[in-house]
């Protein structure tokens, strides 16, 4: 008889992927800028840690807040044995609010609709759990974040059926491409429970349009299912067009309460405030069931109350997340523009994005063939050589070879010029063609940007073109 | 074209799976709509339902205002804020770690070492259980679990993972024999349902009692043989107040062979150090291919890091600990005499225990009847007009009617004066069949076996009733409270 159960023999948890591999080899010899100047530059973990002096500040001005005592008065006890699932009331309250402040309060949140979690990890977990059995399925737009293959499948049983996305509309997602997930699950004979998206997306970068917004609502209303928005990265829009929640497109189309109640968001704290290590996640539903099971589910993974307080407190003050919520976007948007300028600089294009800490990086034209293995191939240079860990699109389940994910903000400005230069490095040494490869892709685009100019004028003049 | 699906939702999400529509809960309720107040609301509910440990937060308050940078984001912490802000390895703080292994250590008198890198952090003791159920078994599979258990154990072990739970029946002297295990392991085989471990609570919930050596040598005999694991659940490792003494089953794989790759440890700092709200639950297991597994598992239940810092701080001031585990022995033991010595003033004996934030108290000559609907009534009442909401033994799975588990660490002394004071009075006035006018008599020292009168006999020897000088090794079994 088998000792351990299928689930703990089995490789769901996903741990053999190539994401974490390159976070294995991150850890044998990681970069640090005076003691090991040569190491692998961490590239591959979305992180945020452009404002830590804020929170830091904050702190230091507000001592009771982490020290166990309001108003001077200790409440250590009172916070020792609050175990109760449905968690704090006054960090609820304050915790909607803060989501509500992101969205510049188009959409309002009611606290007892909101579940904690330990982490997102967890919230989609449970909600997972809530909304299907094992055997049913979840259709996400790929490419997705290589930890759902094991939130949403390892302990559920339920399966992922992707929903196909590609450059040639910046990877939006299509009708035709939803009609054909959903196919592809009835011909695997799964029945489709629901749609998670992430918006902001990981790995894009990009907020999702109104119009993709308003696509979902009509597939989910059509079949019938749920949609999970998954809304961690919410906090990190820095660009326009800016963040639309989904919450808010259901508001616009006046959907009645059906609808409503299909609608799930995930949202947590580790990427908009920079604070994975305190394990706040959370499920907001419009359902009560799904309310009500969430939170009894919750018991398996509850906020620590001495965490729920001192963040409570925090994201109550509204003077400090007003200003922290503009300035962790400006430096956001700071670093973003030094990575992209930095890889445009080695003929590196990056997928036009506004949101997110990281960027979806085209290096498909280092590629020795349009194939997953020139794509692994092309990652372990990068990993080994170049010494930075970024993560292969085919780990995020990326159908066309050659998109990298790499995040910018959890290092210093310094490394991240550094891993430019060495990236630089790497294009203009390595491929030998390379640097004849990328100018004569880059003149060639320009061309063809010229000539696109040209063909508009002259068919607007009526006149036809005479080159392609 | 639409159309609209049934069951939007999953079976365990609209499923009683949780456990919580059961009787239990209703008292909790009556408590939550009523509270005992000693100024503004001296005639409302006690809470003697809830298995707390409030009687060291002045310990732990004093140490945490002596170490201010224990807690990372005060100012004298502060510097170390980001780095644990931005942990989120699964593994947890090596720190923590080494605090939890120690701390373990500490409370099993040195006698054993705990290894940091078999520490698996979990979302409580309920999530760790959860967690062990998930690696070991699949769904359709089974666990023993000797009653009676812990109400949670229901839906930890098997709400979402599809387990099943199998009750191994014990004579009425609450002790568990391998002929128990044996029956029940037997049926499981009858009815084709694979039995993938057998899951222990020592010391006990609800009975207060510990396992003894011989005991558990046979149950790790019992396991081996079978093939199965076994799963102890020693929570309440730091309660014991007195002998006999805990023997933990990390001791005992010292002395006997063993398969260790069948051996785990559910442990947790809810009780012990009656910190629930924080969150720290642990497993740790002999199985590296467990260890491996729960701790990817984890990533659904980590520990604070907030929380694993403060933690690490205190547990690894030596001093503290051990004059912490002293003391808390010390006040568990006097709070434990107080309320037994005033149960049995009136004539209401407890089963003998050395652990536990709670006794398993004996009221079954107050039944009108030998059945669990009578249990469930004497129960109400002792709710709502004596307004102590106690745990009726029926919601522990007990099959014998008439026992109750009552917490007394969750309150003050003024408090369980209190209660006691409405226990008395309503057992005084409750008419009983044989209504000893010298019941008094018998009071006192629940240890001595020889009594003058043939009715305390019934009260104080019920054959489930342990004494010190009984041959019958006690055996314990389950936790309490949500």
């Amino acid at each position: 008889m088998n000792l351990l159960s299928r689930k703990a023999t089995c490789n769901a948890h996903g741990e053999n992927s190539s994401y974490f591999l390159g976070w294995q080899e991150y850890e044998k010899n990681p970069f640090d800028e005076t003691r090991n100047p040569d190491g692998i530059i961490q590239m591959g973990l979305a992180e945020n840690q452009l404002s830590f002096n804020l929170l830091e500040s904050w702190l230091a001005n507000n001592p009771d807040a982490a020290g166990f005592k309001r108003d001077g008065e200790s409440i250590f006890r009172e916070l020792a044995l609050f175990q109760d699932y449905h968690g704090l009331p006054a960090f609820k309250k304050a915790l909607v609010e803060f989501m509500a402040e992101i969205r510049g309060y188009k959409v309002s949140f009611d606290p007892n609709n909101l579940v904690l979690t330990a982490g997102a990890t967890s919230a989609n977990e449970t909600l997972t759990f809530c909304l299907a059995e094992p055997g049913e399925a979840l259709l996400i737009p790929t490419p997705y974040y290589p930890g759902f293959d094991r939130d949403l499948k390892w302990r559920t049983g339920v399966e992922i059926v992707p929903i196909h996305c590609t450059s040639s509309n910046s990877f939006q997602i299509t009708e035709s491409a939803l009609e054909k997930a959903f196919l592809e699950a009835q011909k695997r004979n799964l029945r489709v429970k629901g749609v998670l998206v992430t918006n902001p997306s990981n790995p894009l970068g990009t907020t999702m349009s109104r119009n993709e917004l308003n696509l979902l609502i009509s597939f989910i209303i059509e079949k019938g299912i749920h949609l999970i928005s998954d809304e961690i990265y919410s906090g990190t829009v820095f660009n326009s067009p800016g963040f639309i929640s989904i919450m808010e497109v259901l508001a616009d189309r006046k959907c009645d309460i059906e609808v409503w109640n299909r609608v799930h968001t995930v949202y947590s704290l580790s990427k908009d405030l920079g604070l994975p290590g305190f394990r706040v996640g959370a499920i907001y539903s419009n359902d009560n069931r799904v309310v009500t099971a969430a939170t009894k589910m919750s018991s398996f993974g509850l906020v620590s109350s001495q965490t729920q307080y001192l963040l409570s407190v925090l994201l109550s003050d509204n003077k400090f997340t007003s200003n922290y919520i503009f300035e962790n976007q400006r430096r956001i948007k700071e670093r973003h523009e030094m990575l992209v300028s930095g890889l445009r600089n080695a003929g590196i294009r990056c997928l036009k994005s506004n949101a997110g800490l990281f960027c979806w990086v085209d290096m498909r034209h280092l590629l020795k063939s349009k194939t997953l293995e020139a794509e692994m191939e092309l990652w372990k240079k990068i990993l080994y050589e170049v010494r930075l860990n970024i993560s292969p699109g085919s780990s995020c389940h990326c159908t066309e070879p050659g998109w990298f994910r790499v995040c910018f903000a959890n290092m210093s400005e310094e490394t991240l010029n550094l891993a430019m230069k060495r990236m630089k490095d790497f294009v203009d040494t390595n491929t030998t063609n390379g640097k004849n490869q990328s100018h004569q892709n880059f003149t060639r685009n320009s061309r063809r940007k010229l000539l696109s100019k040209w063909v508009f004028r002259l068919s607007f003049h009526n006149r036809e073109p005479k080159e392609r | 074209m639409r159309f609209i699906q049934q069951n939007l939702l999953s079976k365990i999400a609209i499923s009683n799976g949780h456990g919580e529509e059961i009787p239990y809960f209703d008292g909790w309720k009556a408590y939550d709509s009523n509270p005992f107040h000693p100024i503004n609301n001296p005639q409302g509910v006690i809470q003697m339902g809830l298995a707390e440990n409030e009687l060291c937060f002045d310990l732990i308050q004093e140490w945490i205002l002596k170490n201010p940078g224990a807690s990372i984001c005060t100012a004298e912490g502060v510097n170390e804020f980001r780095d644990t802000a931005l942990y989120q390895d699964y593994h947890g703080l090596p720190e923590f770690r080494n605090a939890i292994a120690k701390f373990m250590g500490k409370v099993r008198g040195d006698k054993v070492t705990f290894d940091p890198d078999r520490i698996v952090m979990s979302g409580g003791a309920t999530g760790a259980h959860e967690m062990l159920a998930f690696c070991l078994a699949d769904p359709g599979d089974a666990f023993l679990v000797p009653v009676p258990y812990y109400p949670g154990f229901d839906r930890d072990l098997r709400w979402r993972t599809g387990v099943q739970l199998l009750p191994v029946h014990c004579e009425s002297t609450f002790k568990l024999t391998i002929t128990a295990l044996e029956a029940a392991y037997e049926k499981a085989q009858a009815a084709n349902i694979k039995v993938k471990g057998l899951i222990i609570t020592n010391p006990s919930n609800p009975l207060g009692t510990v396992l003894d050596r011989e005991t558990l040598r046979s149950l790790v005999s019992f396991i081996n043989a079978k093939n199965i694991h076994l799963v102890c659940d020693e929570i309440y490792a730091a309660t014991v107040f007195s002998q006999p003494g805990f023997i933990s089953i990390s001791e005992i794989l010292e002395e006997m062979e063993c398969n260790r790759d069948l051996i785990h440890i559910v442990y947790s700092l809810s009780k012990d150090m009656g910190l629930p709200g924080f969150r720290v639950g642990i497993v740790y297991s002999y199985n590296d291919a467990v260890v491996n597994c729960a701790r990817k598992m984890s990533s659904f239940g980590l520990v604070s890091t907030q929380t694993q810092h403060l933690i690490a701080s205190m547990l690894s001031d030596d001093e503290f600990v051990e004059r912490y585990i002293l003391e808390s022995a010390k006040r568990l033991a006097t709070r434990h005499k107080d309320f037994t010595r005033g149960l049995a003033q009136v004539g209401i004996g407890c089963l003998k225990s050395s652990a536990g934030l709670f006794v398993w108290m004996d009221l079954r000559r107050l039944l009108k009847e030998k059945t669990i609907e009578a249990e469930t009534e004497l129960w109400r009442v002792i709710i709502d007009k004596v307004k102590l909401n106690v745990s009726p033994g029926s919601s522990f799975h007990c099959s014998e009617p008439g026992w109750f588990r009552v917490c007394f660490a969750n309150m003050d002394n003024e408090t369980m004066v209190v209660a006691l004071q409405r226990i008395r009075k309503f057992v005084l006035e409750t008419k009983e069949p044989e209504m000893p006018p010298k019941k008094r008599y018998c009071q006192g020292n629940l240890r001595q076996l020889s009594f003058k009168s043939r009715r305390c006999e019934d009260i104080m020897m019920a054959p489930s009733m342990m004494s010190p000088h009984s041959p019958i090794p006690q055996s314990p079994l389950v936790r309490a409270t949500t």
